[in-house]
């Protein structure tokens, strides 16, 4: 007997009951689409935070105010107003390791430009930003180390701000913005460079002198932040503990108290989000998972009545010589036929459903070609698996009462 | 001397049925020869099916010889009786047992599927042939569920010779089917005869011996008489005269 023929016969039963054979389908079509889905958007987010990083450059170097945070316990806002600008400048005088640095502050509100308002941010930064984060000034000049002393009332715009602001594509250069109530002008149009690979857009960003939003916007005498570049990527770690030694003293703090600022390297930040986000992986691929596997039960469910109801034309294949390895073989292939196509049409619709979410969500996503085989792979494996037992339920008939079942 | 192609000696055939046996052949014993058509013949429950499968290898014997075609089948496993069946024997059942939804022709195309020797052009070929040999060469392509019951029993014949079988069962052939198609299948099988084809016919209806060449009676399980038929009554005639009907 070959397998040619018993895939003929196959299909052909398969054919005779299309309804019930699509219904047991879907159950593997939805869960194999909700694997490739679940693991596209994992890779996705997975691949753009590895992008960010190497957008932003792996020599980055964060400082925050306050300790670092366990378990989630709050910290009183005292404990975030531990970074001051003389930290800042003992950092920039004492450090050996640091390429550029830049004191943060951000204040959220609201851009205004005659009849045309914008809801962002103010960026408070100094001139070293631009070298941090790799952007430059395309039009217009970048505010001075003077402009920072005198709190300069000064901005820089990004392109989503410019189109916003000024809609009629007038040139914003040496034009007097408004952010919330104080007047800002605007000095510089930063290069426009679209959206991130985690859908943020990086055109919606205006930079000012981080004295100009410490003082004229949040009347604060601390800062928010402190970023900085290692001159060297592979030092990081070094550079980092120098950092650490410079705030401590500053901070005067005793052999046995904890650190009141944290501070984190790009590498370190990258490995957190990434775990966190392997793991949101794993527990999605996990549900997807299940529901293939009840798919797989959907299966066995309908062999099971499959080989009941078409006891007689068993006994009746039997008696013309088909032996009971080819009566197994039948089935077998059947619930393959049905899990395999399954699969099929769920890597379609797992892929469609991506395109979605892609298109709609503006989620990074990338279906893996390793997950696709994967599916395929686990759908055949499905099809044996849930297929075996009623298959080897009906080549064990026997042919004399199969023949007479009613 | 025809060639034989059964041969069973002091075949019996028990079954448990709880603390209970019940003998269903208690010892039977006959050659049939080439070209022999051969009614069984015997009331409810006298064994003539479960001595129909035995010889058609679905059904092993508790005891005894069985020889088919010079080939002994005692002691065969499971696969090869099913190739000895695929190969040798032609089946027919009283309720035709066709595959429901599907044609004539793959109907018959069915037992070569199971013979990997058999090329696809063959198949087709010889199931034709067959279709056309029981007046079916018209209905090629209708669906098992589209015909009378004397046109399913037809396939089912066509089925049971596509094989080119060593010997043919029919267990029952007629007894789903009204008179006038009982005698037109009747007329079929003595075709075969004529043709040298061995048939063996179990059926409960006395009246059909006056058609076959030998007659075999059963009676709880024994044999009680074996006779040859030197004056066999054409079907076809009987056929002709019988009223036609709205079939
Ligand atoms: N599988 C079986 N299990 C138990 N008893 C059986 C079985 N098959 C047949 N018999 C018994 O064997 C006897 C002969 O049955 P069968 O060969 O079917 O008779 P017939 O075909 O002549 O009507 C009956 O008494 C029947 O009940
Ligand atoms: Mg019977």
């Amino acid at each position: 007997m070959n397998i040619q023929n018993l895939f003929k016969i196959a299909i052909k039963a398969l054919g005779n009951n299309k309804m019930r054979c699509f219904l047991t389908m879907l159950g593997v079509i939805i869960g194999v689409g909700a694997v490739i889905a679940m693991l596209a958007i994992g890779q996705g987010s997975k691949n753009s935070i590895k992008a960010q990083i190497s957008e932003m450059g792996s020599n980055m170097i964060m400082i925050m105010p306050g300790a670092e945070r366990r378990g989630g316990v709050r910290q009183s806002s005292d404990d975030m107003q531990t970074l001051k600008p003389a930290d800042y400048e003992a950092i920039v005088s004492q450090a050996t390791g640091i390429a550029h640095i830049t004191p943060t502050v951000s204040s959220s509100g609201q851009w205004v430009n005659g009849n045309n308002n914008y809801p962002s941010q103010a960026q408070g930064v100094n001139t070293q930003y631009l070298d941090i984060r790799q952007r430059k000034v395309a039009e217009g000049e970048m505010f001075t180390e003077a402009d920072v002393k005198t709190a300069a009332k000064v901005c820089i715009l990004g392109k989503t701000l410019v189109d916003n602001l000024f809609p009629d594509g007038s040139d914003p250069i040496g034009k007097v913005v408004r952010f919330g109530s104080i007047p800002l002008t605007v000095i510089g149009v930063l290069d426009e460079k679209g959206y991130n690979t985690m859908g943020q857009d990086q055109d919606d960003l205006a930079l000012v002198p981080y004295t100009t939003v410490m003082k004229r916007m949040l009347a604060i005498d601390y800062l928010q932040g402190i970023q900085a570049s290692a001159i060297d990527e592979n030092r990081t770690e070094e550079t980092i503990e120098e950092i650490t030694d410079i705030l401590r003293t500053q901070h005067k703090l005793r052999e046995d108290q904890e650190d009141n600022f944290t501070i984190r390297s790009m590498q370190e930040l990258a490995q957190m989000i990434s775990s966190t986000s392997s793991m949101m992986t794993v527990l999605l691929a996990c549900v997807a998972g299940i529901s293939l596997l009840v798919g797989g039960i959907g299966i066995m469910n309908i062999m099971i009545v499959s080989v009941t109801e078409r006891t007689r034309e068993i006994g009746l294949r039997m008696s013309i010589g088909a032996t009971g390895k080819d009566i197994m073989t039948q089935f077998l292939i059947e619930a393959i036929i049905i899990s395999v196509t399954g699969g099929i049409l769920g890597i379609l619709t797992g892929a469609i459903a991506t395109w979605m979410i892609k298109l709609f969500a503006h989620w990074p996503v990338q279906i893996d070609p390793s997950s696709v085989i994967l599916s395929f792979v686990v759908c055949t494996a499905i099809g044996i698996i849930f297929g075996f037992y009623p298959a080897a339920k009906a080549s064990n008939l026997d042919p004399i009462e199969a023949i007479r079942y009613e | 001397m025809a060639k034989e192609i059964i041969k069973i000696e002091n075949l019996k055939r028990y079954f448990k049925v709880g603390d209970e046996t019940v003998k269903a052949l208690r010892g039977v014993s006959f050659t049939i020869y080439e070209g022999e058509f051969v009614t069984i013949m015997g009331t409810s429950g006298s064994g003539k099916s479960t001595l129909l499968n035995t010889l058609g290898c679905l059904d092993t014997p508790t005891s005894g010889e069985y020889y088919l075609d010079g080939i002994a089948v005692k002691g065969m496993g499971k696969n090869e009786r099913a190739r000895i069946r695929n190969r040798k024997i032609g089946f027919i059942f009283q309720n035709y047992n066709l595959l429901p939804k599907t044609t004539a022709l793959e109907n018959v195309e069915l037992p070569l599927l199971y013979n990997s020797s058999v090329s696809a052009k063959e198949r087709s070929e010889r199931a034709e042939k067959c279709l056309r040999e029981v007046g079916l060469g018209e209905r090629l392509f209708h669906k098992s569920n589209q015909m009378s019951g004397g046109q399913q029993q037809r396939v089912a014949i066509a089925r049971a010779l596509v094989n080119n079988p060593v010997i043919i069962l029919a267990d029952e052939a007629t007894g789903n089917l009204d008179t006038r198609t009982s005698f037109s299948i009747l007329t079929l099988f003595q075709r075969l005869y004529k043709e040298g084809k061995t048939i063996i016919f179990v059926t409960h209806n006395p009246e059909i011996a006056l058609y076959s060449s030998r007659n075999i009676m059963l009676r709880d399980g024994h044999i009680v008489s074996d006779e040859y038929n030197s004056d066999i009554k054409s079907a076809e005639e009987v056929y002709r005269n019988l009223p036609e009907e709205n079939d």
